[in-house]
């Protein structure tokens, strides 16, 4: 009797357990990266593509930490040298979307990744100042950074082809002559 | 009642949108400055945007920095990106909406003038660039 009460008991708590991994969707999925690790989160968030990207690419949200974010969102009057102010409720609305999905929102494989490799109280203020960038970077020249065709570290258009499509990996570098 | 409201609604922003133009915003920036639309200066528009003014590190910058000598080519953001050219003779959505092109304003006058622009100047920019053929 017992052991029939135990079984079902067990067998009852398997079947859960494997219905819950069953029906969360896969990992990438669930975090929106589609699981590849060269992969930005596929977002849309319209002021985000709008707005930001009007001057550059639309850097991911998963590159930096909320803290981060929330200093970019504050200057925006003076954005790397540059006057990108927006009316109040545009600026609230994607500083929620960025730090909805920042590095250490646990949303992103490649957040996990900027994360494991960043200070804990670290708020960079550029992508580019991040470890995990400068380690994803780290067999370009700096010759080739200076070339006039790749213009910044901030244009990654200039190499990664498919940039505005979030897709980053190595088959897809072109470095402009 | 709230159908009625949403469609009243809908009708005033379909309308707001398709009000905006080159020619309303000369209207609309020369009454701001209080001079009649007729004495809006294409010529001191183009001065506007080419003027020089000192930049960040040294060297000399104006409209034309990222938008190039002729706005009826498209120009460069200084990380690269492309801006579609400023005449609305080869950009028909240039001077269209009216958050934009204040807030374009406001960027763009206090970087390279380390100043806001006036309706006056706003006025004459926007008759110059709309006679470009």
């Amino acid at each position: 009797m017992n052991y029939v009460l135990r079984g079902i008991g067990v067998l009852a708590t398997v079947g859960t357990l494997s219905l819950l991994a069953f029906s969360l969707p896969s990992g990438g999925e669930a975090r929106g990266d589609g699981g590849g690790d060269d992969l930005m989160p596929r977002l849309t968030h319209n002021n985000w593509q709008q707005e930001c990207a009007s001057c550059h690419l639309a850097y991911s949200p998963a590159l930096l930490p909320q803290s981060s974010w929330r200093r970019v969102m504050g200057g925006l009057e003076q954005h790397f040298g540059e006057n990108a102010s927006l009316d109040p409720a545009t600026q609230a609305d994607i500083l929620r979307f960025l730090e909805a999905n920042a590095a250490d929102s646990g949303r992103s494989r490649i957040g996990d990744k900027v994360m494991q490799r960043m200070d804990k109280k670290a708020a960079p203020l550029r992508i580019t100042e991040t470890r995990w960038f400068v380690k994803q970077h780290d067999e370009v020249s700096r010759a080739t950074w200076a070339r006039k065709s790749v213009g910044s570290a901030a244009n990654c258009a200039a190499c990664h082809r498919q940039a505005e499509k979030g897709i980053f990996d190595e088959d897809t570098v072109r470095i402009p002559k | 009642m709230i159908k009625r409201i949403a469609g009243a609604g809908l009708m005033l922003l379909s309308a707001h949108a398709s009000a905006d133009s080159p020619a309303s915003f000369m209207v609309r920036y020369a009454q701001a400055a209080g001079v009649a639309v007729t004495a809006l200066s294409p010529a001191r528009g183009e001065a506007l945007y080419r003027g020089e003014h000192p930049g960040k590190n040294g060297t000399a910058q104006s409209c034309a920095s990222c938008h190039t000598a002729s706005p009826k080519q498209a120009g460069q953001t200084r990380v690269g990106k492309r801006i579609e050219p400023l005449a609305p003779a080869a950009n028909p959505q240039r001077f269209t909406d009216a958050a934009k092109v204040e807030k374009w304003f406001r960027r763009n006058c206090t970087d390279v003038l380390a100043r806001e622009c006036s309706a006056q100047e706003k006025g004459d920019f926007i008759a110059w660039l709309n006679q470009l053929k």
